[in-house]
């Protein structure tokens, strides 16, 4: 019985072992680009390249390396293309201040509009307060 | 001159947009130029018992073909290589492949390669970055890659681009 009970554990520590890793490089195949289908992650894609870097990515993470060094054997290969987040750079800059320069540019345009309208209305002559008073009767 | 402001921005907005279009999203810059070549020992698909590396091509400009016998695109290509051949030595690097298919393929189609080395899982070309077979690259003397070309060369590319930089790196 003894021995049963220790072998269960020792199998179900390789199970438990064996799901971290696989959610180890689901988790970070989620985050990089699939070279082959350009729209899908590595997790996605089961274009076959994608499963030999699925591969490449599981081998590497159980001899030890970190995502960090796995993400750089990535970007080393294959540029900084195959981040769907990529790094802030010169290169990069127009992506990631692009959007918050549009925003700042459409506030702008915004406020000036509504100031605008807040300009005083032009006041009525005594003839069209006559007019407008017979309209509303 | 204020109202010309918005019209502006739009037309720019326009024409970055329309210039993006017109880029190839295939295209994408490799990492890899102006990098060494990664280091591989392999064996050669005509001679299984026999390794090659890629230090053996030190202090030659030579150029790497991956290519694959169950690839359409390496078929359109292969003139185009069996031309440049010719002119610089084309080392090529067979991938994921079957030895009895691939050498069938040569044997129909001729063989420009120096020799071919037989990368049946695939790791050396991920190393090489390629994603799309055929890939082709052009290493210079002291093994540091110098261009990179995604896809089927076509007789322009290879007489606009590989050609000149071939005889560019001989010369310097």
């Amino acid at each position: 019985m003894g021995r049963f009970a220790i072998i269960l554990c020792v199998w179900m520590g390789a199970v438990s072992a064996a799901t971290d890793l696989e959610k180890r490089v689901s988790a970070l195949a989620e985050e990089l680009r699939c070279l082959v289908c350009q729209n899908q992650t590595l997790a996605e894609s089961n274009a076959p390249l994608a499963v030999d870097l699925r591969n490449q990515m599981r081998e590497q993470l159980s001899k030890g390396a970190s995502e960090r060094e796995v993400r750089e054997f990535m970007v080393a290969r294959y540029g900084d293309f195959v981040l769907y987040k990529p790094p802030f750079k010169a290169s990069t800059a127009a992506l990631w201040l692009g959007p918050f320069a549009l925003l700042l540019a459409g506030a702008v345009l915004l406020v000036r509009r509504v100031r605008r309208r807040r300009e005083p209305e032009p006041a009525l002559s005594a003839a069209e307060r006559e007019r407008a008073a017979k309209l509303l009767e | 001159m204020k109202k010309l402001w918005l019209p502006l921005g739009f037309i720019a907005l326009i024409v970055l947009l329309g210039v993006g279009l017109t880029l190839n999203p295939r295209q994408v810059p490799s990492p890899l130029i102006g990098k060494a070549a990664p280091p591989f020992e392999l064996p050669r698909l005509d001679q299984p018992s026999k390794t090659f590396t890629q230090k053996e091509m030190l202090g030659d400009v030579w150029v790497l073909n991956v290519w694959a016998s169950w690839c359409p695109p390496c078929l359109a290509e292969h003139p185009v290589v069996t031309e440049l051949a010719k002119s610089v030595p084309v080392v090529g690097l067979n991938y994921k492949d079957a030895r009895e298919d691939a050498l069938p393929w040569l044997a129909r189609n001729g063989n420009p390669y120096q020799l071919s080395v037989y990368d049946a899982n695939g790791r050396i070309a991920i190393d090489y970055g390629v994603y799309g077979v055929p890939e082709t690259y052009v290493i210079d003397r002291k093994g540091v890659i110098r261009y990179k070309h995604i896809g089927p060369l076509t007789p322009q590319d290879a007489q606009k681009k590989v050609v000149p930089l071939v005889k560019e790196l001989r010369g310097g």
